[in-house]
């Protein structure tokens, strides 16, 4: 099963050029756990993830993988502890799913190593967990969005890391797509203990999937705990610059959040 | 796990690698039938019994100076430099994520063509020389491009456009050469505008033979992580690809393949651009290009150059013949981009 494994984020300054998007930010992931880092537009949320995964080099601070700087450790190395599937990845045209999930396996082969029974079974094991194996032959051009989305996950998937992040992995689905997608995550974290941080927009969805919700705002931290203490009006208000309602989540006993807008002041109020 | 998903998952995988290495078969049976047969044609026609006992180093009466000093180093650079072109061109293509990224498009063969002119026509040099200019030049323009079309990142559009103008200005300079130098004969012009294999000798085929065991085997360790830079940076780097010494290796040795090649032939148009595409479709998806687009590359230069010799009354250069085979591809893929909506 899976190892446990500390990732953190010490004094993190990282930016664009002569921009800085992060400040000074620290922050810990808690181990085996589902994080969901939620914030507004243009707010450092991708940047942080990038960060984390060692696609961006901090310019002060650390990030740290049980204790070790993760922009040393060598890529394949780091590769097969954490995965990230990024915002919009790119399918090469015509490669059929069951070659892009194979692609995962990447970090576990070396230059010119034969393709072995373990990515064969890691592959197989991505396309079952994913619900994707009877699209193994198609092409993945032909796919719907919400299919596609599964393949790419199935493609992280394959990496087994024990530590996944994904950068809006639910965007540009329908809700139902949504949902079957943070299923498959809450699966694949009960199941074998993936720690997963992954950057969501719908603040709702974040509340009732994620155990531990940190709340970015200017590149720096805002709040980060559990989402019945992080997801409060006061926090919406600071973040998004909206009034809001918190109330209970009849379902899922979380709290969900509805925003107020100009035209319906009144009918909150009363 | 269900042991039919590992079933299906396996035997999809042993059905793709069949056809790859079908494809592959077949290629190098169609590359080396190609070369014989262009060994055993020409003024006078030699079985290939004659043909194989002057490889192999027998004296045999006319056959030994006519296909060994005549036949074989045409043969022997046709095959080298499409391999050259073919594997250079599809590094560039696949980095690029691009099929117009070829380096006949963006101007870096331009590059070598012009310098190994200039070192040739004006500074007299010999294939050494010739050959470290060309390479010097073609990496030069790479870096321009590449610093020219940088603006957060580099994107493909923005290369292709700059490099097909930096070819253009290459190309002029090119002909302004030729001119100056008094030397304006059509051989000379057809070879460093167009390519072409009149007149060669062992003198210019062991420098690209050279190079393509060099480079060669440098861009085939890169294979994978080729194929990796297919998913875009992000992805490819979280699957622990090193991106810049990938990208540094790759351009360094492809660069290094099309420059000696062009320093011996001239730009053979389309090769490097064709090859590519056309290995994608036999092959299919998936695995890496860089051997099937070499053979496709050489199986072009062959069929083109025996083509230009011998199918029409006049003799055309290898160049024309590959010209007339991929402007037709060219105008397609600029068509079906512009419908896509207008990025490259």
């Amino acid at each position: 099963m899976t190892t446990i494994h500390s990732l953190t984020v010490e004094k993190l300054t990282v930016g664009y050029g002569d921009r800085l998007v992060i400040e000074s930010l620290d922050l810990l992931v808690p181990p085996g756990r589902i994080t969901a880092i939620v914030g507004a537009n243009a707010c450092g949320k991708s940047t942080l993830l990038r960060s984390m995964s060692r696609l961006l080099a901090p310019r002060t601070g650390h990030v740290l993988l049980d204790g070790r700087e993760v922009h040393r450790m060598p890529a394949k190395e780091l590769a097969r502890t954490l995965g990230l599937l990024p915002q919009s990845p790119i399918a090469p045209e015509g490669i059929t799913v069951a070659d892009l999930v194979g692609r995962g396996r990447n970090p576990h082969q070396r230059i010119l190593s034969r393709w072995s029974r373990q990515d064969d079974l890691a592959v197989a094991a991505a396309l079952d967990a994913t619900h994707t194996a009877d699209l193994a032959d198609r092409s993945v051009d032909e796919l719907s969005g919400g299919q596609r989305q599964r393949v790419w996950i199935a493609m992280a998937l394959a990496q087994q890391t024990d530590l996944l992040l994904l950068d809006e992995p639910t965007t540009f689905l329908d809700v139902s797509h949504q949902v079957e997608v943070l299923d498959l995550l809450t699966d694949l974290n009960t199941d074998r203990g993936t720690t997963i941080v992954m950057v969501l927009h719908d603040l709702n969805m974040a509340a009732r999937y994620a155990h531990h919700l940190i709340a970015l705002a200017d590149g720096g931290l805002h709040a980060a705990g559990e989402p019945a203490a992080v997801l409060t009006e006061d926090c919406v208000r600071a973040v998004f610059g909206l009034d809001s309602q918190v109330i209970l989540d009849p379902v899922s006993g979380k709290p969900l959040m509805l925003p107020i807008g100009r035209h319906h002041a009144q009918a909150a109020m009363s | 796990m269900t042991s039919t998903t590992l079933d299906a998952v396996t035997r999809g995988r042993v059905r793709r690698t069949r056809r790859r290495r079908a494809v592959l078969a077949t290629l190098g049976v169609a590359v080396a039938a190609m070369a014989t047969v262009s060994l055993m044609v020409g003024q006078t026609f030699y079985p290939p019994g004659d043909v194989l006992r002057v490889i192999l180093g027998e004296t045999v009466p006319g056959a030994s100076f006519t296909v060994g000093e005549l036949r074989l180093p045409r043969t022997v650079l046709a095959l080298a430099t499409g391999l050259c072109f073919g594997m250079g061109g599809v590094t560039f293509q696949t980095m690029m994520r691009n099929p117009l990224a070829s380096p006949d498009i963006i101007g870096i063969s331009s590059a070598a063509s012009a310098a190994a002119a200039f070192a040739i026509i004006v500074l007299g040099l010999g294939e050494t020389g010739v050959s470290i200019f060309a390479i010097v030049a073609a990496l030069g323009v790479a870096v321009i491009i590449y610093v020219l079309s940088f603006k957060d990142g580099v994107a493909g559009t923005r290369l292709v456009l700059i490099g097909i103008g930096i070819a253009a200005m290459l190309n002029s300079a090119t002909s302004y050469i030729l001119n100056q130098a008094g030397q304006w004969d059509l051989q000379a012009a057809t070879r460093w505008l167009n390519g072409s294999l009149n007149g060669s000798t062992w003198d210019e085929t062991i420098p690209v033979l050279i190079a393509l065991l060099t480079f060669g085997p440098v861009l085939l360790a890169q294979a994978r992580n080729l194929t990796m830079l297919q998913l875009g940076d992000d992805t490819a780097a979280a699957l622990g690809t090193r991106l810049e010494r990938t990208r540094l290796v790759s351009i360094v040795a492809a660069v290094g393949l099309i420059a000696f090649a062009t320093s011996a032939t001239g730009p053979i148009a389309f090769v490097a651009f064709l090859a590519g595409p056309i290995a994608a479709r036999l092959a299919g998806p998936g695995g890496s290009l860089l051997l099937p687009a070499g053979l496709v590359g050489a199986l072009l230069v062959l069929v083109a150059d025996f083509l230009g010799q011998f199918a029409f009354d006049t003799r055309f250069p290898v160049g024309v013949i590959t010209g007339v085979l991929g402007a037709p591809y060219l105008i397609y893929l600029l068509v079906r981009t512009n419908r896509a909506g207008g990025s490259l």
